[in-house]
């Protein structure tokens, strides 16, 4: 077996976090947040884009983590980074001007113009259902950034015709929204979610199923989808994660056990 | 020039009923230890400021300190929510909890504002999202050169800052080193500050990457080694990661929480 061979077992987890990583090109720089963000981003520096250059809000650019973090407050991060900046100069000399091509962002919720909510869902804002952490980096991740990859299991919960409260905004109402709201990144280019791969219409700027991960059937995506999912015309089944992606990638998770003992 | 004080009489005298108080760390040198001393000392009506209140905040919330937060991100970072914040928003318990929220980029920037005495921060920020309906704290201004509409937000003046440091020397100047988050900020924003750090030397060893803040731009220093336990001080000892997950079940029920209070908080006493 190569290490290009595709292999015949893998989690719906695994295949979403190797289909974000491949989004991500060697030589540019990413803001990465904990969790599956960070995964794929170190799944990707550790195969295809070695010169991936990974920012934490922590204030730590180009960070080499031999290990995945598990906060973004995490030594490794500090230890391995280029440079170790404060806070605020991460916002605001690094992110603020354009400097970051790819902000990589989850969500709780998210409609078919990709906004996003992290803070309140249910009820009203003074009494939510269920209260999230909130904002963090998203809101100006999602506006400052070059493009904006989001990861995120696809779930009728999730997948919501209106989001409950706007976190970060995707393509607001539609087509022109972002250059009257003054964002000058461009906004949320793929969905990587665990049954599949969603782009903005070039035209309608509306989430479109363009991808299934294989095994999954667009019945399935529209099914766990809150509103009318449109389908591409050329809807592709994405490939399979190569032997060598699981490999690095269980080894990577794997590491999460080194980082709490030390 | 700084005071040397103890973790307790730091706590009695800078921390008061009612403040404004910011106790900064970015997963990095959190405060534990005077987050716990504050609970010990019984404070009350706290208007808890912080970019990312986790598990300190959430044990000062729980404990019923705080009747107002004022934030970015509140969460177990690594781990999921935090269950006494939420049990506070969702269900007023122990008592309401008041909440003013923002993001990241917009409370560094209150800091910096609060830090570099001016009345308020622009930034490009908030633009389409729901946040400035919820605050009258976020607002647009127009540029006077350009005539682009930004985003303002007020600066953060706390009564008193909180934060940890590894070293200090004798005069009170105060050296960190690995992520310094937004405490260089935090702490000159304040009108009051209070550094714990790992150790009181007589020399101050220059490391790569220090921020050292001057003795006299410090208001007292407590020499508290291990007072960011479960989070770390670089060179000095490693997150307690174990800690964090664990919190989840602690924190999930008032009965365990509160049992945990009492045994780890208010039994143990200060160490300084």
């Amino acid at each position: 077996m190569t290490d290009e061979t595709a292999m015949t077992s893998w989690t719906a987890d695994e295949m979403m976090t190797v289909a974000a990583a491949r989004q991500l090109r060697d030589g540019t720089a990413c803001f990465v947040g904990i969790g599956l963000p960070s995964t794929a981003a170190n799944l990707a520096r550790a195969t295809h884009a070695p010169n991936l250059v990974l920012i934490y809000e922590s204030g730590c650019l180009g960070a080499k983590p031999d290990r995945l973090p598990l906060s973004i407050g995490d030594g490794i991060l500090a230890d391995t980074a280029d440079a170790v900046v404060s806070v605020p100069e991460v916002f605001n000399y690094w992110l603020q001007p354009g400097r970051i091509d790819v902000g990589f962002l989850g969500a709780a919720q998210l409609d078919r113009y990709g906004n996003i909510n992290t803070t309140v869902v249910g009820g009203d804002y003074d009494a939510p259902t269920v209260r999230l952490p909130g904002a963090g980096g998203a809101p100006e991740i999602a506006a400052s950034c070059g493009e904006v990859v989001v990861i995120v299991r696809q779930d009728l919960r999730t997948f919501t015709e209106r989001v409950d409260f706007v976190t970060s905004v995707g393509y607001g109402t539609g087509p022109g929204d972002r250059e009257r709201l003054g964002l000058r990144g461009g906004g949320p280019r793929v969905v990587i979610t665990d049954l599949g791969v969603l782009e903005p219409d070039p035209l309608t700027c509306e989430l479109t199923l363009t991808h299934l991960h294989p095994g999954v059937t667009r019945e399935q995506a529209r099914a766990a989808t809150g509103w009318d999912l449109a389908v591409a015309e050329g809807l592709a089944t994405g490939a399979p994660p190569t032997a060598r992606e699981l490999a690095v990638l269980r080894a990577l998770e794997a590491t999460k056990a080194d980082g709490r003992r030390q | 020039m700084a005071k040397l004080v103890s973790l307790t009489d730091g706590v009695a005298h800078l921390v008061r009923d009612g403040d404004v108080v910011a106790l900064e760390g970015f997963t990095h040198l959190i405060p534990f230890a005077a987050g716990h001393e504050i609970i010990r000392q019984g404070r009350q009506d706290l208007t808890l400021v912080r970019m990312t209140p986790d598990v300190i905040y959430d044990q000062l919330i729980g404990a019923g300190c705080a009747r107002r937060l004022v934030f970015s991100w509140g969460g177990n970072p690594g781990v999921g929510s935090l269950h006494r914040f939420r049990d506070a928003v969702q269900h007023a318990w122990p008592r309401p909890l008041e909440l003013e929220e923002h993001s990241h980029a917009g409370m560094a920037n209150r800091y910096v504002a609060g830090a570099s005495g001016l009345p308020f921060a622009v930034l490009r920020g908030y633009t389409g999202t729901d946040l400035p309906g919820h605050t009258t704290n976020i607002r647009p201004i127009t540029c006077p050169f350009t005539g682009e509409t930004l985003t303002a937000v007020p600066a953060l003046r706390p009564d008193v800052t909180v934060v940890h440091a590894q070293r200090a020397d004798r005069n009170g100047n105060v050296q960190m080193w690995g992520i310094t988050g937004v405490q260089k900020e935090a702490v000159l924003a304040a009108h009051r500050s209070l550094v714990t750090v790992e150790e009181i030397v007589d020399e101050l060893e220059p490391v790569p990457g220090q921020v050292v803040l001057p003795g006299w731009a410090v208001t007292a220093v407590a020499e508290v080694p291990g007072g960011a336990h479960p989070s770390y001080a670089h060179g000095y000892s490693v997150r307690d990661n174990d800690f964090y997950r664990d919190w989840d079940a602690v924190s999930r029920h008032r009965d365990t929480f509160r049992a945990w209070l009492d045994e780890h908080v208010h039994k143990a006493g200060a160490a300084a």
